[in-house]
Formats: structure tokens, C-alpha cells, sequence
């Protein structure tokens, strides 16, 4: 349902462009794989700079640094609960994706941007606190630590892979998330509260236009003319 | 041809971990084909090899932490496999892997040397490479070379089997088809009991286990428990067990025998100055540790208190990270399911565990008479490279002294 038209999808990239891809609803593994797709792509320069944003059904996934008592529930108790367990490759411990969460893919060739994978991260949490900003939320970095907070609770998660200096995977932003879910887990081996814009809000917030200014957001940080992706592309 | 070099991967990155070597030392590599990951923070990468060649040599394991710009591989022409030393300089330089979740398995244990007296021919490189890594020569047996001179092949050789016996928890999990017979249903181990065994074979391969037990006649204790019992219950609401009572005499042997109250890392022996007891807990899912920190501070009603919560909430799942970490000692309480006599593993890296069999009743000799007493046998399992087996019976003893003659009051 995610084919790519690759071809043809270069003639319409001019430099410092960055294609918006909703996938909408889309289970982890799924959405992996279509990473995987546009990141070999984006290597071989058939397209350019992406931006994938999708809405997971419960899962839990472990990245590379993760440890399994991180995970506080048994797999049988998740399963009976409907949560997924993935392992990944990308940085970072144990995070809970689910329905409410915005998560944001992007696929970007740094080399065209910074090869600095430090301010590579500085840059999507920034992405993260000025789209808090449009719905006139305060949120802030914690000093040695990745992510975005609001007061003392995390709101946001980042882990991100690299391959040739081409990114995957990125960031997940709590906005009507069921937090409980996170029970389930030390978010990123940490054990600080988490949460999210409709607990801030104390109302919960229309998932698109979330999606909206994120990538409005993301254009200015990273200097990309956002571009919606051709339909069937 | 070259070194390959750790990467920098930003302007505040200054080292990498090396999470997978993705080529083997012997395999041929294309020039930008993926050679290692590395994991920075919240980044994983792949590397590239910068030219094409043979993988001559790898110079640090998965695992490792190390700063950038440092050579961690060499690209040849595929005449010098194996016979690349690691830049000596780096390698020094290197600081060691941040304090892992998961404890580094220790250097392996090597074999008996060989008889003393026989000389040992090498060169003053290989002489190096072993004093660099620790290695005792002798250990090597006859060498390759001329007249059994060990050469630089050999002491790599040695070191690469070394390491392969210290290589991760894989060996946790070696496939058994032919169990695989007749009617069955396939169970995937879950994430605890993934953990669970990883660390149980851990253990027994890094920690040379040994055991001893001894009788202790708790009849003391035990008359001192009933009396007490209800008022306890009345008072506190919450029963009086014989656990806060074995507690309080490990905590005192522990203050008395410090080299059990430590943890082996390397070559050093962490003596504790905390007494922090994690005490196993079953659970219908497996098993955990969680860790009466500062034990040796609470009387009897703390401990009981101390038990109840943690094993209660053990198994309600809400134990917090912080409460199943940085425990000096074990231990494990197998008589509440009856059992007599057991021989715990140790926690790693702890020094010793220590086992609690059932009190039950028993004629016993007392003054050439026979008597009814109540006993229970007390199993401490050590990890024999830090303790001697008289450290451990004095501990021991010292525990049946504290609870044969106990005086203080329960309430």
C-alpha cells in the first residue's frame, strides 16, 4: 500500500527539499520496513530528504542499548494486552509507542546537513519544543540526557539510526498516548514520570494538526522546503 | 591499506561503543560495504570500510568503548591475518566501558600452569603482548616456532580462544533439535527468563561455586517467635517470621566478615562498607533479587516490614529500578517451600549467597542425651576466587552464635 515510486520521484526533488509521508495508522514492523525502502532510496539518491509521520498500535520496542528488565511486563502479559514487543536498530533503550503518539521518521542524508549526530539530536528536540510552542506549551532539554521535557516529565523519546550518514527512525511525541502503557516499561532505562499534551492540556488535541505544525516545524529547523509526497508515491 | 579508525560522529562525541562487528578478522571487505556498528547515546551507526581489502584484524571486541579517531580495525592486502598488534598506545587509552547494566563475564580462568622450572622460549614481543594482556606464558605449552619458541601467532591464538570462552550469554542458548520429539508445544522463553538464565550461566562459568552448610538449633528463636507472635501481629499488623531474625545474624557476620560483603570486578575485590541484602523472591514468572538496602540498620519489625513490601510488590511488578540494583549480598529463602538443604548460585558479581533451609524439628545430641530441638541448615555458596572455605564456616558460625544464643526481645 506504501509502494514507492522511485523513479521519477528524483526529477521532482529539487535540493533541500523533504517529502511529508503520512502513513496514518500503521503497525511498527510495517513501518520499519517502508523506512528501510526509502532509506536505500535516499542512499542511492532516487529520492530526497523524507519526512514519515504514523501512528503505531501498542508496541514496546527495544533498541540497541536496551535491557530486558527495563521491560517490566512478561511478553505473555503484553500479549494478553495487545502490546507488540519489537527489538530494533536504532540507539536508545526500551520506549512504548501506541495510539495518541505522534512518531516522526526522518530520512535525511546528513551530509547534506551536518555530519554531527549530536546536533543532529539537538535539532529534532528542538523540531519538538517549538511545535509544543504552537499549542502554547513551555517544554525544555534535560542537561546529558536526549528527549524533550515539560516540568519534570518527559513528553517526547528520540533514538535514531544511521546508516552512511542517511537517518531512520526519530521521534515520538506523547499527545493523547495512553500513559499507563508505559507502566510497562522504564522508559529509556530512566525512571522520571512521563507525559503528554492532552495531560498538560487537560484536553486532548486533534492529531493532525499536531502532524501539521510538526512539519512545518521541521522545515525551518532543518532548512527543507516541506513538500507533500505525490499521492500514490 | 590501513587502519580503520572509530569514527567521529559529531562535535561533543568523543567516543563510540562498538555494538557489532559486522565482518570476521580473514573476511574480504568492499570499500563503503558496512564494517561495524557503533552506538553513540541515542545513535546507532553502521561504518563503512574505507577501502577495500581483507579484514587483517580486529583490535576491540563487541562491547567496547572507545574514543574516536582510535585504530580499531586493520585493512590489508590479506597477507597478515592475525599479525597486527594493537596500537599499544590507544589500547592504554582507552577507558573502560562505562559500568555495564549487565556485568562484564570475567577474564577466563586459565588452566594450570605447567611445571615449574621448564624455560620458556619466546620473543621479547610476544613477551610484551602477554604482559600487556596478563597472560602467563607458561600457559601456552610448547609454541610453533623453532625449538618451541612461541611466536606471535601463538600468544594471538591463545588470546582470541580466551576470548571466545568470554564471549557474551550466546552460549546461554545452545539449540537441542533432537529434543524436539514425540508431542509438544514450543514456549518461547520470556524476557525474564531470558535474563534469568543468561545470568545463571554467568555465574557458574565466571564464579567457581563452592558450598558449605551448617546445622544451627533455632529452638531459641523460635520459642522467642511464638511468644511474641501475637502481639507482633497486634502491633504491627503483620507476622512475625524466623526471616528478620536470619537477616539480622547475616548482617552482623557480614560487619564481622568483610570479604563476604564484597563484589569481585577484575582483579579488584570491592569491600562494601553498605550492607545491602537483596533477598530472592519467587514469582509465578520467574524470579528477582530486590535489595534491603542498609540492612544491618534495622531491627526485627524493619526487616519483617522490609520483606513483606518488597516481595509484595515483587509480585504486583511495581518494584523500582533503584530497588533491585546494588545489593553486597544474597539471600534465599528455599525453606519456606520446604526445602531442607539446597545450593544457591551466587548473584553476580557478589562474593556469596547465603541459603535458608526449613526449620523443622529434629532429635538432636545435646550432652549425651537425647533432645527435640528445632533446626534449620544454613548453606553459604561462595565464589571460591574471593573466599577460602574457612572465611565462609566462620561466617557461618558466626550467624549460629548471633541466632543459638539470641537475648534481644522480638517486641
Amino acid at each position: 500500500m506504501h509502494e514507492l515510486a522511485a523513479s521519477g520521484a528524483a526529477a521532482r526533488c529539487a535540493p533541500r527539499t523533504c517529502a511529508i509521508r503520512d502513513l496514518g495508522r500503521a503497525a511498527y514492523r510495517e513501518a520499519w520496513d517502508y523506512q528501510l525502502e526509502l532509506v536505500s532510496a535516499r542512499k542511492r539518491g532516487a529520492v530526497c530528504d523524507q519526512l514519515v509521520f504514523v501512528e503505531h498500535p501498542p508496541t514496546i520496542t527495544l533498541g540497541r542499548n536496551a535491557s530486558s528488565a527495563n521491560v517490566l511486563a512478561d511478553v505473555a502479559r503484553l500479549r494478553g494486552m495487545g502490546v507488540d514487543l519489537q527489538e530494533t536498530d536504532r540507539g536508545g533503550d526500551v520506549t512504548y509507542h501506541g495510539p495518541g503518539q505522534v512518531v516522526a521518521y526522518p530520512i535525511l542524508d546528513l551530509k547534506a546537513w551536518r555530519r554531527d549526530v549530536g546536533a543532529y539530536l539537538r535539532a529534532l528536540e528542538e523540531v519538538v519544543m517549538a511545535t509544543l510552542r504552537d499549542f502554547g506549551v513551555a517544554s525544555r532539554r534535560v542537561e546529558g540526557l536526549t528527549g524533550v521535557w515539560v516540568n519534570d516529565a518527559k513528553i517526547a523519546a528520540m533514538g535514531v539510526h544511521l546508516s552512511r550518514w542517511v537517518t531512520s527512525h526519530g521521534l515520538a511525541l506523547n499527545v493523547n498516548t495512553n500513559l499507563e502503557h508505559f507502566g510497562l516499561i522504564v522508559p529509556c532505562g530512566l525512571t522520571k514520570p512521563v507525559t503528554s499534551l492532552q495531560e498538560v492540556l487537560g484536553k486532548a488535541v486533534g492529531m493532525d494538526s499536531v502532524v501539521a505544525a510538526m512539519g512545518r516545524r521541521f522545515g525551518e529547523v532543518f532548512d527543507r522546503r516541506m513538500v507533500a509526497a505525490p499521492a500514490g508515491a | 591499506m590501513g587502519t580503520v579508525v572509530m569514527p567521529q560522529m559529531g562535535e561533543s562525541i568523543v567516543e563510540g561503543t562498538i555494538t557489532k562487528w559486522l565482518k570476521e578478522t580473514g573476511d574480504a571487505v568492499e570499500r563503503d560495504e558496512a564494517l561495524f556498528e557503533i552506538s553513540t547515546d541515542k545513535v546507532d551507526s553502521e561504518v563503512p570500510a574505507p577501502e577495500s581489502g581483507v579484514l587483517e584484524a580486529v583490535f576491540f571486541p563487541e562491547g567496547e568503548t572507545v574514543e574516536i579517531n582510535t585504530a580499531v580495525a586493520f585493512i590489508g592486502d590479506g597477507s597478515k591475518v592475525g599479525q597486527h598488534e594493537p596500537p599499544a598506545a590507544a589500547a592504554a587509552a582507552a577507558p573502560p566501558s562505562p559500568a555495564p547494566a549487565v556485568p562484564q563475564p570475567a577474564k577466563p580462568v586459565a588452566p594450570a600452569p605447567a611445571a615449574p622450572g621448564r624455560r620458556i622460549r619466546s620473543s621479547p614481543l610476544v613477551r610484551r603482548i602477554a604482559k600487556e594482556k596478563g597472560i602467563d606464558l607458561s600457559l601456552l605449552g610448547k609454541g610453533s616456532g623453532a625449538g618451541g619458541r612461541i611466536t606471535k601467532k601463538d600468544i594471538l591464538a591463545f588470546i582470541e580462544s580466551q576470548e571466545r570462552v568470554a564471549a557474551g550469554p550466546v552460549t546461554a542458548f545452545p539449540p537441542a533439535p533432537e529434543s524436539r520429539f514425540g508431542d509438544f508445544e514450543i514456549q518461547p522463553l520470556t524476557a525474564m527468563r531470558l535474563s534469568i538464565a543468561e545470568h545463571m550461566v554467568r555465574t557458574k562459568r565466571v564464579s567457581p561455586h563452592v558450598s558449605t552448610v551448617h546445622e544451627v538449633d533455632c529452638t531459641r528463636i523460635a520459642r522467642l517467635r511464638s511468644a511474641a507472635k501475637e502481639r507482633f501481629l497486634q502491633q504491627n499488623g503483620t507476622k512475625l517470621t524466623f526471616m528478620p531474625f536470619f537477616l539480622q545474624a547475616a548482617a552482623s557476620a557480614l560487619k564481622a566478615y568483610p570479604a563476604v560483603n564484597a563484589s569481585l570486578d577484575g582483579k579488584d575485590l570491592v569491600l562494601h562498607r553498605d550492607i545491602n541484602i537483596g533477598m530472592a523472591v519467587a514469582l509465578d514468572w520467574g524470579l528477582i533479587v530486590p535489595v534491603i538496602r542498609e540492612a544491618d540498620e534495622k531491627n526485627l519489625l524493619g526487616l519483617q516490614r522490609a520483606v513483606n513490601d518488597l516481595a509484595q510488590r515483587a509480585r504486583s511488578k511495581s518494584l523500582q529500578p533503584e530497588e533491585i540494583s546494588e545489593g553486597t549480598f544474597s539471600v534465599s529463602n528455599y525453606g519456606s517451600y520446604n526445602s531442607l538443604l539446597a545450593t544457591p548460585a551466587i548473584n553476580q558479581p557478589q562474593a556469596a549467597i547465603l541459603g535458608i533451609g526449613a526449620v523443622k524439628k529434629r532429635p538432636v545430641v545435646i550432652n549425651d542425651a537425647i533432645a527435640i530441638r528445632s533446626i534449620s541448615y544454613l548453606t553459604l555458596s561462595f565464589d571460591h576466587r574471593a573466599i577460602d572455605g574457612a572465611t565462609a564456616d566462620l561466617f557461618l558460625e558466626h550467624m549460629r552464635g548471633v541466632l543459638e544464643d539470641w537475648s534481644a526481645p522480638a517486641l
